[in-house]
Order: structure tokens, then C-alpha cells, then sequence
């Protein structure tokens, strides 16, 4: 098999991982060796789905024992079976790195034979590339759940970031769907990362010229629609996430149907893009704008209203607190405004430091009035075009495009991610 | 601020030429109504003045802005020096007017019309640069490594920083077309800029089959079912896809 053939195949088998950022790190350039990296992450290219293309994603192989019922590799599934040798990897990826094609290596395997052979050939091939071919730019390695722990320990020790994927949002769904995957291996190898972070973080407190583990962190994701979870139980699941393992980031994978499975939603099924979306804008008030879980969804509300991002709602059902007056709110009330982001919330601070904001004054500093308009007051005046004491009209005014009134008062468009509504509300989420 | 001065300054173009007029409007206490380049057609009715560039007089004005400023606000001047907005010159001078005038506190006046200027013009630049170094794209032509921009801004500067970094035993190219400078850097370390044109020879086969693998690759991993045009288009503007080898035929 010919190399263009090995690449089509390998990579169409790792496209539907989502994470393939390359960031939390930055490590300087050195003499002798090709590479650096960046902590904000580079993206290289975007493909026609409109997600990110970083580092060069790829399967080592797709030649797997396990048979989890969602997955295009399952041992069930006819179709050809290929695996890369660690020095056509290697050159690939320093190839496409001169280039300036892409960041680094995703590296990923299905399993071969068992997960510590596989674990030893990706260590295999990781270690050529960082030693042999002198790579010193991103590699973001899939831990192999278990995997031995001595091995997983030396693959962090070349990895920038190891992901564990927790493949579904709850053991029953994993029971049901992948049997041969267990909650208490994926968390095992999850805290077995943690922990080598933690440890290497001390020894580098002793000996500066400890070899860094994972420097940029961990991170997982799950797969979105193909069991039956609630958005409230996915979003509370992520939270204990950053919290319990400390995870740089949890991502979301709609779920494309190409199997046919009893237990899993019939092929024509479109992907829950929009829920996807929903679960990201979520998943960003958690990490940047101090919101709990319990207050962006409740056991009244366990899933996201499709018409509204889940900060507009939350703004809608308090319209206590608001309006807030921008030239003396606090920087945390500001970010609780629909339409104000972090830097936006940050630029008023400053401002506002050495002049008195109007609306003029803004739209100079570049704040989208849009939504944040009915939520503030600007020196004592109300920027809103509308009453605010209702708030269905405002809920009305910002709700997002693509619904029309018709459809709006259709009842079957109000149930939740009916897949029509999807089709209208273009997923927005790319650059993940 | 200072009314308009019936005269126009014409310079070389270069930063430490900037830096002169900025002497030379403070000198002779005026406010030029324009700022042109040496070889820019004269379409004014106000007498030329010719500001001859001197190192000494740059010198002073570059050792000011720090000083009776801060660091940012020079690092603001460079950057928008480095942009492609109309008459740069004579913002960029309003700017450091006003910089005199208030300190420190120049670069967070944000909502002043003339800071808010200069605001903009710096953020489309930084915007562009960061754009660069992921769509760049180098080809390999045995020797060397060659890539050619587009810019708008002349980006060139900054970001070749990132790549002497990234690629320390290389040699490479890095031509922006638009404003006809190339960056070279050596394997031993050592760079220098060129100006004017430069061609880039034909790919050889080596380098041919990488751009299919590359675009393979590209259109391999996108997932049909999610197929989003206007989101690609938001992240990576139509007008980079020219030089990017993932859209070359």
C-alpha cells in the first residue's frame, strides 16, 4: 500500500476525534533541533466543516481487537486495516512541519492486540521523532486506557498533552456501547496523569533539568447524542472533570451516525450540531466566566433552550439583576452581560479608568451592542430600544437568527434539538 | 490641538525618516498637512518641505517616546508604522502629539478619536501577522525553504521572529509580494532583508508529491455531514487561499 493510500485511510479514521488544539505550551526554539511551540495554540488551516486543522491527526493504526458499537474502527467492520511504521510517521510529520502545514502530531491508535502493545509502538514511534528526527513542536498523544502505568508514564514523558477520551457521558451508556471500555479503567488512567503531572511538578521544583510531563496538560472528550444523557448531566459530568482531574479542556463530539446498531440513533439521523455548539458556549462560562453548572441548567431546565445561548438565558430568567451600569459594575457582573466577553468586559475596565462611557464611547471600544444593549445602563441612560421590565420581548430581541416567527409559533419546532431546528441554527463552533 | 500648517512633509519612507519629520514639526512648531513619500506624485497646492533623514535627530525622538511615554506606546508607533492605513504618518504624529501632551496614559485612552485610530490600524496589523504564521506556507526548492505572502500590512517583521525560532538550521525565504521585501535566513544563523522582486523556481517531484499529500490530507479530514462554509470562511479569510498549498490545483 502506497503511502497516499495509508494517509487516506489513517486520517479518515482519526477525523472524528475532536481535540487538535496546540496549546499550553510554549517552548522555544534550539540549535539542532526543528520546532517550537506556541501557548496560545496556531492553527494552520481550516477545513471545509470549518474546524481547526493544528496538528497532523492520524491513527498509528486502525487494525483493532475491540468492537465498541459507535466506532468506524470496530473489529466487526469490514474495511482495510493499515498501520504506520514509525519512520514514515516520523518523516510525514516532519515534513508537513517544515512547511508550515501543521503545528505537530495528534497521535492516536485503535488498539492492536492489546493496549500495551499499542501503547509501546506509539512510545516507539514518539521517541524516534523526538530523539532521532530532533522534533521539538507539539505532540498531543491518546493515552491508551489499560495501558500499563510505566508505560503511560513514558509516553508523557515526550508528549506536550496526553487525552484519555471518556467516549460517553455515563457508564450505562458505556456498558451498552463500547463493553469492552470500563469507567473505572478511562478515570484510572485520567488520575494516573494527574498524578505524574503533580509529581514532575515538584521534582522540577527540585532539579531544574527534570524532563517535563505533559507540560501542556490533559485533556478528553465525549461523544454528543448517541446515548440518551440530559444536557444537565453532561455539562455537571464536565464540570467534576476540571475540578476532580484538572483537565485543560473537555470537548464535545456530535454523534455522525455511520453504523447501524440497534443500540444506537438510525443513520439518517442528523449529527446534534447545535447541541454540540450549546455544550461549548456552556463549557466556556465554566472556564472563563465563573458560572456553576447548577446555574447555567437546573433539574426544572435539564436541557439548553435552542433558541437562546445558554448566557442569554440565564440573563433572561434574572432580569433582577440588571441593568448593570457599565461605568461602575464589576468586572465579574460585566461578564454576566449577554454580548460582553472577557476581553470586552477587561477593555471597559480600563477605560472607563479615565473617561465616562457612552454608548459612542462603546462602540469605539469595539463592544457589540447587540444583545449587551438591554442588559446595561450607560451613565444612568438605558442603551435598549425596547421596555426591559418584560422579558419575553427581550428574549424575543435576541434570540438567534435563522428562526422565523412562523416557525417559532410551531409547536413541534419548541420541542429540544428537533433536527429540524438544527438545520436552521448553522452550528457556529470551529475553532475549538 | 494644533491647526493645520499649509505645508506638506515628504520623507524616504523609513521609520528613522518618520522620526525626523516628528523632529522637524516640533522644531518649527508645524503641523505638516500631510506627510508623503520621496517619490509620491505631488498633488498638493501647500509647498513641499524635504525632511533629510538623520540619525541623530531619530535618535532623540526615538529615545523620547519610552521616556516621556512608556514602552507600549513605542511598540504601538512601530506597529502602526508597519500598517497600511491612509496617511499613517500624520496619525501616528496626532499620537505622539497627544503623547507629550498626557503621559503615560496615551495608550489607554482608547475611546479618544485619536488613539482609537491608531487602536484600530495596530489590531488589523497584529491581526494580519498572527493570520501569517498559520497560513503561511513553504515550498522546498532543494536548498532552501521559500514562502510568499500577500499582506496587506507590511507584516514582514514581525513575524519572522517565530520562524528563525521554529527553524534554527534552515534556510529560508520569506517574500512578501505586495510590498516587494524578502527575509532570508541561513542555516549558520545569519539573515538580511532584500527588496524588490523575487521569483521562486518550479517544485521538483519530492516537492510535488508532498502538496498531494498535504491536500489529501485536507480534504480527508473534514467530515462531510458537518460541511460549514461560512464558518471555514470566518477563520480563513478567501483572500490568504491563494497562497496556501491546500487550494493550489
Amino acid at each position: 500500500m502506497d503511502m497516499f493510500q495509508k494517509l487516506e485511510i489513517l486520517t479518515d479514521a482519526a477525523k472524528y476525534d475532536v481535540a487538535c488544539t496546540s496549546s499550553g505550551v510554549d517552548r522555544g526554539g534550539e540549535k539542532g533541533k526543528i520546532g517550537n511551540t506556541v501557548a496560545a495554540g496556531i492553527c494552520h488551516s481550516f477545513a471545509a466543516d470549518g474546524r481547526c486543522i493544528s496538528l497532523l491527526k492520524v491513527l498509528l493504526s486502525n487494525d483493532c481487537v475491540y468492537d465498541c458499537s459507535y466506532c468506524v474502527n470496530r473489529h466487526s467492520n469490514d474495511g482495510q486495516r493499515t498501520t504506520f511504521t514509525p519512520d514514515e510517521l516520523c518523516e510525514l510529520t516532519i515534513q508537513f512541519y517544515r512547511r508550515n502545514y501543521i503545528e505537530g502530531l495528534f497521535l492516536s491508535s485503535a488498539i492492536v492486540r492489546n493496549p500495551d502493545y499499542t501503547c509501546e509502538l506509539m512510545i516507539q514511534t514518539i521517541k524516534k521523532l523526538r530523539n532521532e528526527y530532533r522534533f521539538n513542536g507539539y505532540i498531543h498523544a491518546k493515552a491508551i486506557p489499560g495501558a500499563d502505568q510505566r508505560l503511560i508514564d513514558e509516553l508523557g514523558l515526550y508528549a506536550d498533552r496526553m487525552s484519555v477520551n471518556i467516549e460517553l457521558p455515563s457508564n450505562d451508556s458505556l456498558k451498552k456501547l463500547a463493553p469492552q471500555k470500563s469507567k473505572e479503567r478511562i478515570l484510572g488512567s485520567m488520575k494516573q496523569i494527574k498524578s505524574g503531572i503533580q509529581q514532575n511538578s515538584t521534582e522540577l521544583v527540585k532539579y531544574k533539568s527534570a524532563p517535563k510531563f505533559v507540560p501542556a496538560g490533559q485533556s478528553t472528550q465525549m461523544i454528543i447524542g448517541a446515548s440518551d444523557e440530559s444536557d444537565r448531566q453532561i455539562l455537571k459530568l464536565s464540570e467534576g472533570l476540571y475540578q476532580k482531574f484538572e483537565l485543560k479542556r473537555v470537548f464535545f463530539s456530535a454523534y455522525m451516525p455511520i453504523i447501524n446498531d440497534r443500540n444506537l440513533p438510525a443513520l439518517d439521523t442528523p449529527p446534534p450540531l447545535l447541541r454540540e455548539h450549546r455544550l461549548y458556549q456552556a463549557d466556556w462560562l465554566l472556564r472563563f466566566y465563573k458560572f456553576k453548572a447548577d446555574e447555567i441548567l437546573d433539574d426544572n431546565n435539564p436541557n439548553f433552550n435552542p433558541l437562546l445561548d445558554p448566557k442569554c438565558n440565564w440573563a433572561i430568567h434574572h432580569m433582577e439583576q440588571f441593568p448593570v451600569e457599565v461605568n461602575r459594575a464589576p468586572y465579574e457582573m460585566l461578564l454576566r452581560v449577554p454580548g460582553i466577553g472577557v476581553k470586552s468586559a477587561l477593555r471597559i475596565v480600563q477605560a472607563r479608568r479615565y473617561t465616562i462611557l457612552n454608548v459612542e464611547e462603546l462602540k469605539k471600544l469595539g463592544i457589540v451592542l447587540k444583545r449587551a444593549r438591554f442588559f446595561i445602563t450607560c451613565n444612568g441612560k438605558s442603551a435598549s430600544l425596547l421596555r426591559t421590565d418584560n422579558p419575553a420581548v427581550i428574549a424575543g430581541a435576541i434570540c438567534e437568527r435563522g428562526f422565523s416567527e412562523r416557525e417559532l409559533a410551531a409547536p413541534e419546532q419548541m420541542s429540544l434539538f428537533a433536527p429540524t431546528g438544527e438545520d436552521k441554527v448553522k452550528c457556529l463552533s470551529g475553532q475549538i | 490641538m494644533l491647526e493645520w500648517s499649509n505645508i506638506v512633509y515628504q520623507y524616504d519612507g523609513s521609520y528613522d525618516g518618520f522620526l525626523c519629520c516628528v523632529f522637524e514639526s516640533f522644531l518649527a512648531k508645524e503641523n505638516p498637512a500631510d506627510i508623503i513619500l520621496h517619490d509620491e506624485q505631488q498633488e498638493t497646492l501647500f509647498p513641499v518641505k524635504y525632511i533629510e533623514t538623520d540619525d541623530v535627530r531619530a535618535g532623540r525622538v526615538k529615545r523620547s517616546i519610552p521616556l516621556k511615554m512608556s514602552q507600549e506606546a513605542e511598540d504601538i508607533v512601530k506597529r502602526a508604522f508597519l500598517s497600511c492605513m491612509e496617511h499613517k504618518e500624520t496619525k501616528i504624529l496626532a499620537f505622539l502629539r497627544l503623547g507629550y501632551q498626557v503621559g503615560a496614559k496615551v495608550t489607554k485612552l482608547s475611546t479618544h478619536d485619536v488613539v482609537h485610530t491608531i487602536d484600530k490600524a495596530v489590531k488589523f496589523v497584529g491581526n494580519e501577522a498572527h493570520l501569517s504564521l498559520e497560513f503561511l506556507r513553504f515550498s522546498e526548492f532543494g536548498e532552501f525553504l521559500g514562502a510568499e505572502i500577500t499582506p496587506k500590512n507590511n507584516i514582514l517583521p514581525l513575524i519572522t521572529y517565530h520562524f528563525c525560532d521554529r527553524f534554527p538550521d534552515e534556510n529560508f525565504v520569506i517574500y512578501d509580494k505586495n510590498h516587494q521585501i524578502a527575509f532570508l535566513h541561513k542555516g549558520d544563523g545569519t539573515t538580511e532583508y532584500l527588496y524588490g522582486n523575487v521569483t521562486f523556481p518550479d517544485p521538483d517531484e519530492e516537492e510535488e508529491s508532498y502538496r498531494r499529500l498535504w491536500k489529501h490530507f485536507y480534504e480527508t479530514i473534514a467530515i462531510e455531514g458537518r460541511r460549514n462554509e461560512r464558518c471555514r470562511m470566518n477563520h480563513m479569510p478567501k483572500r490568504y487561499w491563494p497562497n496556501m498549498t491546500e487550494f493550489k490545483a
